[in-house]
């Protein structure tokens, strides 16, 4: 691992068991699980925006969640800034924490509705006993005011369902902050906020990467929004990475099939612009029965008799530009 | 302490039927607690004083309620009957929440082999119907306060632990227990100030229908035998006094008694009723 | 059709929320409209309206809908029963819980067409429901399975299929592909767009999104806090938005083919439908709120050939 990942993954798995009934279980013996994330490997360099994009199911947000270790994997390894964490004790896993945190989607769940925003805000502070009352305090509102709720004052007094989503997430991203972490995982922090939000909380992170020294992962199903913030990005479908590259790349030169239908069938804001739009067959598998071979080959017009067999490895096709596709091994 | 109850008063009002059910119902139960409390100085004679008046008297203007078999004023009895029947709805709800509360969070909160074993264990003893658990256990335990208390608690202990954990369940998946264990928290600090506060209101509203269910209940061991001892004033006692009197014509012994035991746990049902309707998620447009 | 100075208001505990005000405009035969607002912007409740399915505490307290001729809010319930179908239709924004768990799919189609074609036989209704599910491209063999055997996309397509099956002049679809991925969602939007050249029937397209109107609909009206903004042709409203909140959403929303975008924040936030600001509902987020706008509320100006903007920036005689 070079000095400048902050982040490295290695053929991260994530299975969930089936629930089975009680006669199901008496009756089969195989056990089913869904693969949600399936040999996903990855790393992050400092101080970037690497984006997870794909859509619903895709797993990515599971990856978000293994990423910061609040759910643990099946298997493989994590690594943050040159040390594994896959394994930690709880002990060691506290102290972590204060290095890596994560914003989730939904800024109307992601408070305790019985808690003042300020008391959220500061209550990872009191956890890791970094500061007490009026220090404690004065950290709370100087990262309000930074998120840019303002007064300070007013707000840490009020309870979260006082406050709008646009302003929950801020919030959101000043508990993330208070202890000063390194690495962020946003959880599609925008797309529960109204359109004309969004653009104001994506500069924000922006900004606070800057001041900050800030690296995040980003997770969303939205490219446009993908296109506008990261520096590479990585398209996931059903559990696996299918293509990844920096930014101008994939976007100007996608190779994976998948990648390329995404691309078309996003919206354009230009009257009457009529788009080709890659058509895709069917509709995406079940993760628990996934396809041999190739996972997307069911969807995907170009599918030989290959595909059936050999799952697609992750392969650069060119420095930085990784594709997972039988056919463009060739 | 009353300048906080008029203008929360004023807001429960506000809030529409379900505020007034709270209201009501608390006003039905504080004039039974009052009344109770300042018993000694308001019956007009010694509830357990014999031959006050002509036994077996009907209701007048000298004794309202009438008298019983032994000459006793049915009015002070009324009056001061409440206490054993509010102890012991009292002292159950307190051994339910100090044992039904824990075990519920800490059940759920755990998971695994050990949530499915208690939870089977709630789930036997939430099956019995609670009157006849009730008295087997009070057969057992014997007679007297404490002993109905805790076999009412027993019957009762189940549904806190079913309330509580299911809102344990479901609050465990929200974001912002998640957020909470990101940001490092210990599993005793996310129990006691992310779960706990958030199951608080289901809580109130499975105590104040433990209390009505208590009510009755020892109204019911009461009637049976398995109550208390004679000398203390008790609307149960009365009850089976009353049933066994009924046929001679005397129909006030068991009346006036009955319709207070009704009207207590009117009085907890319908704040039960109302809390709930409060307290449930109300879709805002 | 044709709506008339529409006002909704829900009558809640806490006071009147005037969810729709004001509004009118028109729809023409075979035209897509894109009614584009954010949460509290009224759009939904527009759409409920139109076919008199505004939910409880809310009600209709002024204007007129005239369809083809006909008054809409002075019939009769079970006339309003039979043009809820047959003459404008309305797709839910959520497939999962729209559809009946426990029908097939092939019953829902049989029962409304016998709902409103008493005379037509089981086996006819299943007949049309075969071709209708082939229009919205899904295997007629599906008519036997249940709903929770299809997938969302899937689903949205039976619910369009259940909404042009009796042939109806208008679709009022709310927030058609909110809950599905973009891929899908992009089909979905085709499909709408297909079935009305080949049917030619009005559809109102209700969404938060402004990509998705600006690329597929004809007219475009721009809704915020209850009020219409602005009411123009897509092509208008894209190369020539008039009102600041229409400028403001063009601004931040990403293009995916544009590089280097520099997106830009309307400031503030969304009013709240309780305590509306004085004057222009949009002045305290404006970037040219003047002394006028912060007291009176703009009506309606024309603005251009069938672009109509709510600013005062634009009355007669102001230079804009």
């Amino acid at each position: 691992m070079s000095q400048n990942e902050i982040l490295k993954v290695e053929h991260l798995k994530k299975y969930f068991p089936v629930e089975k009934s009680f006669i199901e279980k008496m009756l089969t013996r195989t056990r089913h699980f869904v693969r949600a994330v399936d040999d996903v490997s990855f790393s992050v360099l400092k101080g970037e925006i690497f984006t997870l994009a794909g859509e619903s199911g895709c797993g990515k947000t599971t990856t978000g969640k293994l990423v910061v270790r609040l759910i643990p994997p099946t298997s493989g390894k994590i690594f943050f800034d040159n040390v594994e964490i896959t394994t930690l004790d709880h002990e060691a896993l506290r102290m972590l924490k204060r290095r890596m945190q994560i914003i989730f989607q939904d800024p109307y769940a992601s408070f305790n509705p019985r808690m003042k925003i300020g008391e959220a805000v500061g209550h990872p502070l009191e956890i890791h006993g970094l500061a007490k009352h009026d220090e404690k305090r004065k950290r709370v509102l100087e990262i309000l005011e930074r998120v840019g709720i303002t007064p300070a004052e007013k707000f840490s007094d009020l309870y979260p369902h006082q406050m709008s989503g646009g302003q929950r997430q801020r919030a959101a991203m000043a508990r993330a902050l208070i202890l000063q972490p390194e690495f962020i995982v946003a959880d599609e922090p925008v797309s529960m906020i109204d359109v004309s939000l969004r653009t104001a909380i994506i500069d924000l992170m922006l900004n606070l990467r800057k001041d900050f020294g800030l690296t995040y992962l980003f997770i969303t199903h939205d490219l446009a929004i993908a296109k506008y913030i990261s520096d590479r990005i990585a398209i996931m479908y059903l559990g696996k990475i299918v293509e990844l590259g920096d930014k101008p790349t994939i976007f100007s030169n996608p190779m994976h099939p998948y990648t390329q239908a995404l691309l078309s069938a996003i919206p354009v804001p230009v009257p009457e612009r009529k788009r080709k739009t890659t058509e895709l067959i069917g509709d995406v598998p079940s993760a628990i029965n996934i396809p041999s071979g190739c996972r997307f080959r069911t969807r995907c017009r170009c599918a030989e008799k290959a595909c059936e067999e050999k799952e697609p490895e992750l392969i650069p096709i060119s420095p930085d530009h990784y594709v997972a596709c039988n056919l463009a091994e060739n | 302490m009353l300048s906080h109850l008029l203008p929360g008063l004023a807001s429960l009002a506000k809030r529409g039927l379900a505020g007034w059910l709270v209201i009501f119902g608390g006003i039905l139960v504080s004039v039974v607690v009052v009344m109770t409390i300042v018993s000694p100085w308001i019956a007009p004679h010694d509830p357990s004083a014999i031959n006050v008046g002509q036994p077996l008297s009907p209701p007048s203007s000298q004794f309202p309620f009438g008298t019983d078999d032994v000459g006793r004023d049915m009015l002070s009895r009324i009056i001061s009957g409440g206490g054993i029947m509010l102890q012991v709805a009292i002292l159950s709800v307190i051994v339910c929440l100090m044992i039904g509360v824990p075990l519920g969070l800490f059940s759920s909160h755990t998971g695994g082999v050990i949530d499915r074993f208690v939870s089977l264990i709630m789930d036997s003893v939430y099956a019995f119907p609670g009157l006849i658990l009730a008295i087997a256990i009070a057969l057992v335990l014997g007679r007297g306060v404490i002993n109905m208390a805790l076999s009412i608690a027993v019957v009762y202990v189940p549904s806190y632990f079913r309330v509580i954990r299911s809102q344990v369940l479901s609050i465990k998946e929200m974001p912002y227990v998640e957020a909470a264990n990101a940001a490092g928290a210990r599993k005793r600090t996310v129990l006691s100030r992310y779960i706990l506060p958030n199951v608080v209101p289901s809580i109130a509203v499975v105590a104040t229908v433990n209390f009505a269910d208590a009510i009755l209940t020892a109204a019911g061991l009461t009637f049976i035998g398995m109550g208390v001892p004679v000398n203390v004033p008790d609307w149960g006692w009365d009850l089976t006094n009353g049933r066994r009197l009924l046929p001679s014509g005397a129909w006030w012994v068991i009346t006036f008694p009955g319709v207070m035991i009704i009207l207590l746990a009117l009085g907890f049902t319908l704040m039960g009723e109302g809390l709930s309707e409060l307290l449930s998620p109300r879709l805002e447009q | 059709m044709t709506v008339d100075a529409l006002t909704v208001e829900y009558w809640t505990r806490k006071g009147k929320i005037r969810a729709v005000e004001d509004m009118s405009f028109s729809l023409e035969k075979a035209e897509t409209l894109g009614v584009v607002g954010e949460s509290g912007s009224g759009k939904s409740t527009l759409g409920l309206s139109l076919i008199g399915l505004v939910p409880f505490p809310g009600r209709i307290t002024k204007g007129k809908i005239i369809l083809k001729d006909k008054e809409v809010l002075k019939l009769r319930k079970d006339d309003l029963r039979n043009l809820r179908g047959k003459e404008i239709c309305y797709v839910f924004q959520d497939p999962m819980t729209s559809l009946n768990p426990v029908k097939k799919i092939g019953a829902h189609f049989v029962e409304l067409i016998r709902t409103h074609e008493p005379q037509v036989t089981k086996q006819e209704a299943l007949k049309r429901a075969k071709k209708l599910l082939k229009d919205v491209g899904i295997q007629p063999e599906r008519l036997n399975d249940y709903p929770h055997q299809l997938s969302g996309g899937m689903r949205q397509r039976v619910m369009i299929g259940l909404a042009i099956a009796l042939n109806p002049s208008i679709v009022v679809a709310d927030e058609p592909t909110t809950a599905l991925d973009v891929i899908v969602q992009a089909k979905i939007l085709d499909l709408l767009n297909a079935l009305r050249d080949a049917y030619g029937m009005a559809l109102i397209l209700i969404t938060h999104d402004l990509s998705i109107v600006l690329q597929r609909s004809d007219r475009i009206m721009v809704m915020y806090a209850g009020h219409m903004v602005e009411y123009a042709p897509s092509i208008e409203i894209y190369s020539n938005p008039k009102h600041p909140y229409t400028q403001g959403l063009l601004k931040s929303i990403p293009n995916i083919e544009l590089a280097d975008q520099k997106l830009e924040a309307i400031s503030g936030s969304p009013p709240d439908l309780l305590d509306l600001p004085k004057g222009c509902r949009f002045w305290p987020r404006c970037y040219c709120a003047f002394e006028r706008c912060r007291m009176e509320a703009p009506p309606l100006i024309t603005t251009g050939t069938e672009h109509f903007t709510r600013c005062f920036l634009y009355e007669e005689g102001r230079k804009a």
